[in-house]
């Protein structure tokens, strides 16, 4: 296991017989698993067993899997590398010497290197995509309310699912057709799902597509990424697809509403982690606030620290207006801008990354950069849609991402416009 | 948008972080890009929200949790089947 993608490994065997049997998965390390340890990549949760399973991990025993390791990632999946691990980076089996993506970069990193058929990851701003273009796999980001996210430990649920990872769209389809449908203990769930045939969709006709370019995700791209999309684009329309440039001007400030409502959101989620009823044991003498500081000094790395903070910051009197209710807005707007393009197309495509995979240890010193790079992804976060990124080619550099963004609960088009390109 | 050391350390202690005296010099000087950066939302426009939101209730039923000593096994210390905590004052 030379690329540390997983944190744990285990072998847990499935509970029935079904359209996963003899199938492999890897799971994030923040998505609960029975009797095994589930770290969030954090020190905080060093020796957490849950004593339950997520709803997934239930459906993924049941449908014949074998879980075989808990995947690495960005400490609760606070990060665009998997280098913020407290149990250390992962490295990108498709590129070396460069990180995997994240925040499920270990999810990524054992599929591309053969460790397991197909994982999970999750994906609150683009962490189940990032990973998957940077390590030439195909992920899916599902409609918020497709896949239950009991027992996924929450960082900003508003925002996140949890997604497949695969080699194949096909095979990324039939795991989402295993974990999707309604649960009656996450009320955010909805119907659409319960009957799925995701991998049916994926037959490759794209006769009479529309295709959607947004000008705004393409344009800041490097280089050698927007050649391999050209090429992918004509490769479309070679198979049938039209193609057409249209405009969603809200997502110039995504990214900017994306972290104030993330870090908000994880500023409140992450108060649990107190130190009374799981995480480390400390020796403060204090009184409770001093024992619950020091604790979270000793349990958390520095980009949880960071946003934190600044979520804390973002929502204390005086700045709650400036910062948290105007996130709501560009939330709002970047829905309605998505949903008027739909008028018109039936996928919207982009690069899924603007830059090729980083070389380890470059981002770590700016985390604006790293924020930055998160420009594709996380207006589909914001808006609730479905997403699918599926590899389009390689720079020098690593694997490049296409992706492709659907109306919501509309996965089987962008499955069937992702196996075009395989 | 500048902050202070003062400030990070308030924020610090509203959320319940310590941090060590170069954390908060870092903080410092990264909280005043990243919030200077948050500062282009001042120019979104103003968008009717159309949002069709539903309570979702189910029946209040009793169902099978988790046992006591289920509940407590991640506990760094309990006692008399309880969590143990530090002090409140």
């Amino acid at each position: 296991m030379s690329h540390n993608a997983f944190i744990t490994e285990a072998t847990v065997d499935p509970t029935d017989s079904g359209p996963l049997d003899g199938v492999t998965v890897a799971v994030k390390d923040n998505i609960s698993t029975e009797g095994v340890r589930t770290t969030c990549g954090s020190a905080m949760l060093e020796e957490y067993v849950p004593p339950y399973d997520a709803t997934v991990v239930r459906r993924l025993k049941e449908a014949g899997a074998t879980v075989v390791g808990k995947a690495n990632m960005d400490e609760f999946g606070m990060g665009t590398t998997t280098e913020t691990s407290a149990f250390g980076a992962t490295e990108n089996p498709a590129a070396e010497g460069r990180v995997p993506g994240g925040s499920s970069g270990g999810s990524a990193a054992a599929v591309a290197a053969g460790e397991a058929d197909v994982a999970l990851g999750s994906d609150t701003g683009g962490s189940v995509r990032c990973p998957a273009a940077f390590c030439g796999v195909v992920g899916i980001k599902p409609t918020y309310g497709l896949v239950s996210r009991y027992g996924l430990v929450a960082y900003a649920n508003s925002l996140e699912q949890i997604g497949p990872l695969a080699p194949t769209v096909e095979d990324a389809a039939e795991l989402l057709d295993v974990v999707a449908g309604p649960d009656p203990k996450d009320a955010t769930t909805r119907d659409e799902g319960a009957d799925s045939d995701y991998a049916a969709a994926a037959d490759r006709d794209v006769d009479g597509l529309t295709v959607g370019v947004p000008t705004e995700l393409v344009e800041g791209a490097d280089e050698g990424v927007v050649e391999v999309f050209e090429d992918a684009l004509d490769d479309l329309r070679a198979q049938g697809a039209t193609t057409e440039e249209v405009s969603l001007p809200s997502v110039e400030t995504a990214v900017q509403a994306y972290y104030v409502i993330a870090m908000s959101e994880a500023s409140s989620n992450l108060a649990r982690f107190d130190g009374v009823r799981y995480g480390p044991a400390t020796d403060s003498e204090g009184n409770w606030n001093e024992a619950f500081a020091a604790v979270r000094e000793e349990g958390f790395g520095e980009e949880v620290k960071r946003r934190i903070l600044l979520g804390t910051y973002a929502l204390s009197a005086g700045y709650h207006d400036k910062y948290y209710k105007q996130a709501q807005d560009a939330r709002a707007w970047v829905k309605q801008d998505f949903d008027s393009a739909f008028e018109d197309v039936d996928v919207l495509a982009s690069p899924t990354m603007p830059v090729p995979p980083f070389e380890r240890g470059e981002s770590l010193e700016d985390p604006l950069q790293m924020y930055l790079a998160d420009a594709n992804t996380v207006p589909v976060n914001l808006a609730n849609l479905p997403a699918i990124s599926v590899p389009a080619g390689e720079t020098d550099e690593g694997p490049v991402g296409l992706q492709f963004v659907g109306p919501a609960f509309d996965e089987e088009t962008i499955i069937r416009a992702g196996s075009a390109l395989e | 948008m500048t902050v202070d050391d003062e400030e990070v350390r308030h924020v610090a202690s509203l959320a319940r972080v310590d941090l060590d005296d170069e954390e908060v010099e870092r903080f410092t000087e990264q909280f005043g890009d990243i919030l200077e950066y948050f500062e282009a939302l001042e120019e979104v426009p103003e968008v009717d929200r159309e949002a069709e939101l539903a309570n979702v209730m189910r029946p209040d039923e009793v169902e099978e949790g988790l046992t006591q000593e289920e509940a407590l096994q991640n506990a760094p210390e309990t006692e008399d089947g309880y969590f143990k905590g530090p002090k409140v004052s």
